[in-house]
């Protein structure tokens, strides 16, 4: 997120409660990869993460590092400044892993501007730092191709 | 096969002031709707032996539901056979559902329904309601929102929002006509907390919250209660008021039922909940009068008039367009009252309490001038959904 025209910091990013199965999705951003749990009998991907897949009720579910490459399922452009010192506007939106279609992340497009964002468009993931954590952030994707 | 909910009604509707401040507290509010709803069903006391809220206590300061089932049991000093709290049902009408499963069961005949907020008060305070927790980590159904300044429903359920924009191509002089209708139908309810009347280029004019939501788009924080009685038929046809019968429920979740992963993104889960209703009677949308439709945001409403039948899929911007169908004069009047945008976020049960004044004939300037048997109404959010049909007896 940018900082505010008067040079203060936003606010920090708020972090999730991590259990023993969402860890990795949290912290593989130190290596530089999106992780996302996968069915090792059938191949599906399963998230929120749990090691059970519902197409095969398989058990052998394991996380696995995806392209990190998705696109803009919805988004919001949010104007209203919630608390002070947020820096307005930014990005809310839902992404699709190019993986999966119905794998969705949570994010803020970032580095872009807010009006440029568009419903389909191509982003790749990047990792932001955050106490122990490595928070997913997308940005957009210039060698990707829009989906309709 | 005999649905349950044909064996109950509304016998009785209490509320609280709404405000946007009240000098009461929250429990007293909640007393002043529930004897409300008791005496208006010709009960006491003594002949309520079930309670039903959404989403029970929350336990904490924000003003969202500040009153739980064993405040107001020991206020009251009720002797109850049966009772039920939680959020995790389809939508506030949950309780409902809840209510009408213990009257099927044999557990109670007179159940009181409430559902009580103290938003207005908590506000003035903190920004009470804020999806994100200061201090501490984030746990629940936002949990994968956390780390992406999502602060309120209003910018969390516009990715819901602009979905059905982008996808409908409706356009923001139809979505005001949601907005501009229910301040108009406020302007005629003495205890709406908004009632100066507005204009499309006020709705055009005001603020963005987050894109597609404006200011108008968004209910409005209040405090108050709302209650009713919900009673087994035999005892219903009793009372001195005509039973509203529950004439059939939706309460299905046959979608993912995440904020995230939800697999009817546009629609919300209000489809399948809407299909399931209609197969529980033998009643069409054209049979409908009136409706009274969950309002927490404009495109709440706007989606319901899709999914309920009233019109077809992504049709609702030509429905709404001018205004004219929706009005009280209109083939279907919704949110009669003035919604929750205009008359305040009594979350749902504003819409039951307006439907049984509608269906009484107890409008005064707001009523509804053709005869009324049929109102549909509903709940909405997300993954959440509920819906009902009420006739009158």
């Amino acid at each position: 997120m940018a900082s505010t025209a008067s040079g203060t910091a936003p606010p920090p990013r708020s972090l999730p409660v991590v259990d023993k199965d969402s860890q990795t999705f949290w912290t593989a951003g130190e290596q530089g990869e999106l992780k996302i749990y996968r069915c090792q009998d059938c191949a599906y991907y399963i998230h929120p993460p749990v090691r059970f897949c519902p197409q095969c009720e398989s058990r052998r579910v394991e996380p696995e590092a995806v392209s990190g490459k998705g696109h803009v399922v919805s988004f919001s452009i949010n104007h209203q400044q919630w608390v002070p010192g947020l820096p307005v506007p930014y990005v809310l939106a839902l992404v699709g892993i190019a993986e999966q279609d119905d794998v969705r992340l949570v994010t803020n497009i970032m580095n872009c501007p807010p009006e440029e964002v568009s419903f389909g468009m191509p982003v790749k993931v990047y990792f932001e730092q955050v106490e122990d954590l490595w928070v997913p952030l997308f940005e957009p994707d210039s060698e990707g191709a829009p989906r309709p | 096969m005999t649905y349950g909910e044909k064996n109950t009604a509304i016998t009785g509707i209490g509320q609280s002031e709404v405000s946007r401040g009240s000098d009461k507290s929250a429990l007293e509010l909640t007393v002043d709707a529930a004897l409300g709803a008791i005496r208006d069903a010709g009960l006491t006391r003594a002949d309520i032996d079930g309670i039903a809220t959404w989403p029970g206590a929350d336990n904490n300061t924000s003003g969202f539901s500040p009153v739980g089932v064993a405040q107001i049991q020991d206020a009251l000093r009720l002797k109850l056979n049966w009772y039920g709290a939680g959020g995790e049902v389809p939508g506030q009408y949950g309780a409902v559902f809840n209510a009408i499963g213990a009257i099927s069961a044999g557990l109670a005949r007179n159940v009181l329904i409430y559902r009580t907020m103290y938003e207005a008060t908590a506000r003035k305070t903190s920004f009470a309601n804020s999806l994100v927790k200061g201090g501490e980590r984030q746990a629940g159904i936002f949990l994968w929102y956390a780390p992406y300044y999502n602060y309120a429903a209003a910018l969390q359920q516009s990715l819901m929002f602009n979905l059905y924009v982008h996808k409908s191509g409706i356009r923001p002089e139809q979505v005001g006509q949601i907005a501009v209708n229910q301040r108009r139908n406020a302007s005629l309810n003495p205890a709406a907390v908004y009632r100066t009347p507005i204009t499309i280029e006020d709705y055009l004019n005001s603020r963005m919250i987050a894109t597609p939501l404006r200011l108008f788009d968004c209910d409005v924080p209040i405090d108050g209660s709302t209650a009713i009685i919900v009673s087994r038929m035999d005892v219903a046809r009793d009372g001195p008021n005509v039973p509203i019968r529950i004439e059939a429920i939706g309460s299905s979740m046959q979608y993912r039922n995440s904020w995230v992963q939800l697999d009817a993104l546009d629609t919300q889960a209000q489809p399948k909940v809407a299909e399931m209703m209609w197969s529980r009677t033998d009643l069409k949308p054209k049979d409908v009068d009136i409706a009274q439709l969950y309002d927490g945001f404009s495109f709440h409403t706007i989606n319901w008039l899709e999914n309920f039948g009233f019109c077809e899929r992504y049709g609702a911007k030509d429905f709404i367009e001018g205004g004219t169908r929706i009005a009280l004069e209109g083939e279907l009047p919704i949110n009669t009252g003035g919604g929750a945008l205009s008359a305040g976020r009594l979350h749902a049960y504003g819409a039951v309490h307006e439907a049984c004044t509608q269906l009484w004939g107890r409008g005064g300037d707001r009523q509804v001038k053709k005869p009324l048997n049929v109102c549909a109404t509903s709940t909405a959010g997300g993954p959440l959904a509920g819906a009902m049909l009420l006739v009158k007896d």
